[in-house]
């Protein structure tokens, strides 16, 4: 089963207008020593009931959210999911179309992330936002590229132990071969020590990357860290939680010059870690050293207000070495995802969906905390994740749990990067998050299964 | 028809007080929420979302759908894109439970299905590639020539080799000079033969021992095979340098010829194209990268492996190469694509791998000499998955362009080629028919290209004429972008 | 200023001297020749440049060029207007539409430049 039409008479009819005999003849293009001399070591063809039946039997080995009660962070959230998401996302006409290249063609796609980015703006209180970006973790690292761009500087980049470890990691990937310096500030505290933090920057400093609510949870002191950044002439790049501000101050409020996010808690399944959804904001001075696709406003030959690729002189396929990234996708579908599900919650439903993550959130850290052997590792002030400590060990934790139909983490000890902390702390803590998904009933089972 | 109500901006088709998802009241104890969060910290407001009613959101959405042009509507014969038939099937079974409700930080033993399915892909990418080692952890095609430069790079520094070029010809997708810009490398574009090859003596007086890469697109973006590609490959390994094969045409030639037998180090898969992610309206993708056994302990982490068990039981695991180079996104990759590609090679099977490839060529080859007596094409009597002809006779004679005619064609209800790539071919017009289309499909596209050739010409600068649009003004919108509609309300 | 007695240089800018200040723009020929351009990004006041390279760009939609230096020198005015208004450009190329001014390093630069009849003849050769 390969999707054909041509029957082999239409084949001959083909070839015949081609001036061939016979598809080997258009195979001579490729020289015959080249040429692979046996089939494909690959597993048999299946039909599609087989395929479904194969399937279902590796989806039954995997413990996924939908059965299980799941407490589960560090950047990837069982927020609900509305109908309405899978049900206008799965239509044929978005996701099997291509990058709006074509404006007439494209409308469609071209006004829904026109849309997305005004969404992306208003949630990020800065002016601009792209189309997105392959995820959080690379959008960290292309937004610090883009800091450098902005500010001239490639001296020092200095990036919160706070911060996702993934996305710093991806940072550190991204610069390996670039003669910038990439300085991890430890938050042993749970948060940024702002004082330290001046320590660590100086005049080559492109920018300082945070994340609030943090990795842990945890809220940072964004206003004075952009105050400490902007003094040396640096750029704040804040990584945030879409759903927090529901509740909390938005980037560009609190001081930021760029904001990136993982999109994923807007109506993103958890698919083991992808596709997701790389949010990039950012003030409207420095759009065009953004990189990823805009759309923009125009008006059509008759005077009708229509959508088109904007600003493509700062992409690879017309300024090649010299381009703002490399990207020449976005996550469209997920974008789209993301447009509708806002689009259905609103401001309020934003907001109840933040308040009810942090009141359950903090309703599970009080009573797991009142557990002999539980404390939390950090006592500042957090949104809807917490680092639990475990004394008998974060893995014994997450099994204790398992046994009971529920799933917490992860440990902090699956983070190479997080060095900083001992190791001993490390074995003993892992992430707890809990989203309006949970339900009070859910959070008590979870305590009794530790206690 | 189109629904002008409804396709107004969501924040045009906001009504204060509606909301379109409701949430279960709170079941914890109501502690004041300044108990819990420090007020400084808190927004007076939430964001200004637009409000509206669950009905106005599907109205709005599913008219702005039908504004697209898709594979599933109609003929997409984009040049490079592979716009083939996205299977059904895909979609249901990437979202059964167990897949696709599964987080990204679930321990090993509890995916163990998951990871089985992804050390097959591994698998079977590897073999198709005759390449090794295989990491799925890029977002992209794009994505994963960074990866793979990366790689590259870590490689010759672990060697203490300090190699600075990245050279490819000009025929080159755009992203292969800015992977090798953003990987810190310096760029050398090859000029190329006349007709539309590398020039290898032209490759050799760049070639030294400052040479990393040589990129290259095989078959290349003109849809022919680098008939001396071994022989360019032994110039570069011959410096010490390392091959990079583009994979953005591996639809040519999967089943019949493989990067790694063919003398790449390296190359990446567009699992979106190649194996019918789908597209997404511009993604996700997935990039995956393989590489040869001496570049495979500087992946990405993590990889899946199969544990020894010391008996039949199967056993995977995520494991860390040893010398990797860090990792280039949060968690594992794009899996939700890479399902879908599982699903399509499962399907097709070796036999069906390779009859996708050669249908593909067969339709490209069919279509080209149908076009041939008005589109000609510079290059190759026969062509590959794709060909890329010339309006350039047209636009000398008649005063047609390219772009005129791809914009005709959208009122003959055809998505148009890629147009004025590559940058090498004047008033290029690149056509991917893909395997999926039937030959009445062809017949019908090149008889409206037939006529569109025969119309008035100011018929065609004023195309399209049926489009829910017609040609957007570019020039002041570029000079004064409106981004967001809180910019259009400035205005 | 007219066309006539300015330098040039073979990738299309001109330039003006008085004393050790040069007014840098771009000619006629090549305002046409990029068409619609929609964003020129120029340095600012204090940067130094270097004859031969670049030290600024413009964009068309589908376009972008590089700006070379016609001489070396510091910049010491920039045309704050002319990112806002680039129909300056097609309407007054050698006037209005100047780029930038530079205090020149090294006033025997200039001799490596066009003048405006070698100009011509270059641009000549370029149209076909």
């Amino acid at each position: 089963m390969s999707y054909l039409f041509t029957t082999s008479d239409e084949q001959q009819q083909m070839l015949g207008r081609i001036g061939v005999d016979s598809l080997a003849t258009l195979l001579d293009q490729i020289p015959t020593q080249l040429q692979l001399d046996r089939p494909l070591r690959m597993p048999p063809a299946l039909t599609e009931l087989e395929l479904e039946r194969h399937l279902r039997e590796l989806a039954s080995r995997n413990v996924g959210a939908a059965s299980r009660v799941c407490f589960m962070g560090g950047g990837a959230y069982d927020h609900y999911i509305p109908s309405v998401v899978d049900e206008v996302t799965g239509r044929g006409e978005f996701y099997t179309a291509y990058t709006p290249y074509q404006a007439e063609a494209s409308q469609g796609t071209l006004q829904a992330f026109f849309e997305f980015q005004s969404l992306i703006a208003e949630l990020s209180g800065l002016d601009i936002a792209n189309a997105s970006l392959y995820d959080g973790g690379s959008g960290v690292a292309e937004a610090v590229l883009m800091a450098m761009r902005c500010t001239g500087r490639t001296g020092r980049v200095v990036v919160a132990g706070s911060v996702n470890p993934e996305a710093v990691q991806s940072v550190t990937t991204y610069l390996a071969d670039q003669p910038t310096e990439v300085l991890v500030l430890p938050t042993r505290h749970g948060k940024v020590g702002v004082a330290e933090l001046e320590s660590y920057i100086d005049e080559t400093t492109a920018c300082i990357v945070i994340q609030h609510p943090n990795f842990f949870g945890e809220l940072e002191d964004v206003e004075q860290i952009a105050a400490v950044a902007h003094q040396q002439g640096a750029l704040l790049i804040h990584s945030f939680d879409p759903i927090s501000v529901g509740l909390l101050k938005r980037p560009g409020e609190l001081g930021a010059d760029i904001a990136v996010a993982e999109g994923q808690a807007l109506g993103v399944p958890l698919q083991f870690g992808g596709p997701y959804l790389g949010i990039l904001a950012c003030k409207k001075e420095l759009v065009r050293k953004m990189p990823g696709r805009l759309i923009g406003q125009t008006v059509d030959r008759n005077g009708q207000r229509c959508f088109f690729l904007n600003l493509q002189a700062r992409e690879q396929h017309i300024r090649r070495a010299g381009a703002m990234s490399n990207i020449c996708t976005n996550q469209g579908l997920l974008a789209l995802r993301a447009t509708v599900y806002l689009s259905l919650l609103g401001p309020q439903g934003l907001k109840e969906v933040a308040e009810l993550s942090c009141r359950k959130a903090h309703y599970a850290a009080d009573r797991l905390k009142q557990i002999e052997g539980c404390e939390l590792l950090f006592t500042g002030p957090f949104f809807k994740e917490f680092v639990l400590k475990y004394e008998h060990g974060a893995d014994s934790a997450i099994r204790k749990a398992a046994a009971a139909g529920v799933d917490i983490g992860p440990m902090l000890s699956r983070f190479p990067n997080l060095n900083w902390l001992p190791q001993e702390v490390r074995d003993q803590c892992l992430l707890v998050a809990v989203t309006e998904s949970r339900t009070k009933d859910e959070i008590d089972r979870l305590v009794t299964a530790l206690a | 028809m189109r629904n002008r109500q409804a396709t107004q901006l969501l924040s045009e088709l906001s009504h204060a007080g509606r909301r379109g998802a409701e949430l279960p009241p709170s079941d914890v104890p109501e502690w004041p929420l300044e108990d819990l969060l420090p007020s400084e910290a808190m927004a007076a407001a939430p964001p200004r979302l637009p409000e509206l009613a669950e009905p106005d959101v599907v109205r709005h959405f599913v008219n702005l759908s039908t504004l697209n042009m898709s594979v599933d509507t109609h003929f997409y014969p984009l040049g490079s894109c592979t716009m083939k038939y996205n299977p059904k099937r895909h979609e249901r079974l990437s979202r059964l439970p167990g897949i696709v409700d599964v987080h990204p930080h679930q321990t090993a033993g509890n995916i163990q299905g998951l990871l089985e399915l992804l050390y097959e892909m591994q698998e079977m990418l590897a073999e198709i590639s005759g390449l090794p080692a295989v990491s799925l952890q890029p977002a992209a095609g794009a994505h994963g020539e960074l990866t793979a430069l990366f790689v590259a790079a870590a490689y010759f520094r672990d060697k203490g080799e300090s190699r600075t070029k990245v050279i490819f010809p000009a025929s080159a997708h755009g992203t292969n000079p800015a992977s090798a810009a953003m990987a810190g490398f310096d760029c050398v574009e090859l000029k190329g033969r006349s007709d539309g090859f590398v020039d290898i003596e032209e490759l050799k007086q760049h070639l030294d021992d400052k040479t990393a890469v040589f990129m290259v697109t095989n078959p290349n973006t003109l849809g022919l095979f680098e008939r001396e590609i071994a022989e360019i490959a032994k110039v570069v390994h011959d410096v010490g340098g390392l091959v990079y094969i583009d994979g953005a045409n591996m639809n040519a030639i999967m089943g019949i010829t493989r990067p790694g037998d063919f003398g790449g180090d390296m190359m990446h898969y567009n699992v979106h194209k190649t194996f019918t992610g789908p597209h997404g309206a511009g993604g996700p993708g997935s990039g995956p990268i393989c590489v040869r056994d001496f570049l495979a302990d500087y992946l990405p982490a993590p990889i899946v492996r199969q544990r020894d068990t010391g008996s039949d039981e199967k056993r995977f695991e995520l494991a860390t190469p040893s010398k990797t180079i860090g990792r280039v996104r949060s968690f594992f990759g794009n899996v939700g694509i890479l399902v879908r590609g599982y699903c399509y090679l499962r399907t097709l099977g070796a036999a069906g791998v390779r009859e996708a490839a050669e249908q593909a060529i067969l339709n490209a080859n069919y279509l080209k000499a149908l076009l041939a007596d008005v589109l000609p094409s510079a290059h190759g009597e026969h062509c590959l998955h794709e060909f890329v002809a010339s309006a350039d006779g047209l636009a000398k004679e008649r005063g047609i362009t390219a772009m005129d005619i791809a914009k005709r064609l959208l009122d003959y209800g055809f998505h148009p080629p890629t147009v004025y790539f590559p940058l090498v071919v004047p008033h290029a017009m690149m056509f991917e028919p893909t395997e999926t289309e039937s030959k009445a499909t062809l017949d019908a596209f090149s008889d409206a290209i037939h006529k569109i050739v025969t119309e008035d010409a100011d018929l065609l600068h004023t195309a399209p004429h049926s489009t829910p649009v017609s040609r957007p003004e570019e020039v002041n919108a570029t000079r004064k972008p409106v981004l967001t509609w809180a910019a259009c309300n400035k205005e | 200023m007219t066309a006539e007695n300015l330098k040039y240089t073979k990738t299309h800018e001109w330039v003006a001297v008085e004393g050790d200040t040069a007014t840098i723009g771009i000619s006629e020929f090549a305002v046409h020749l990029l068409s619609d351009l929609t964003y020129a990004d120029l340095p600012v006041v204090g940067k130094k440049i270097t004859q031969g390279q670049p030290f600024g760009e413009v964009e068309s939609v589908k376009a972008v060029s590089d700006l070379y230096a016609p001489v070396s020198g510091e910049v010491i005015a920039r045309n704050d207007t002319l990112p806002d208004h680039l129909e300056l450009l097609t309407k007054d190329p050698f006037g209005a539409g100047w780029m930038i001014k530079v205090r020149v390093a090294d006033a025997t630069e200039l001799s490596k430049l066009l003048d405006h009849a070698a100009y011509q003849a270059h641009c000549e050769t370029e149209k076909h």
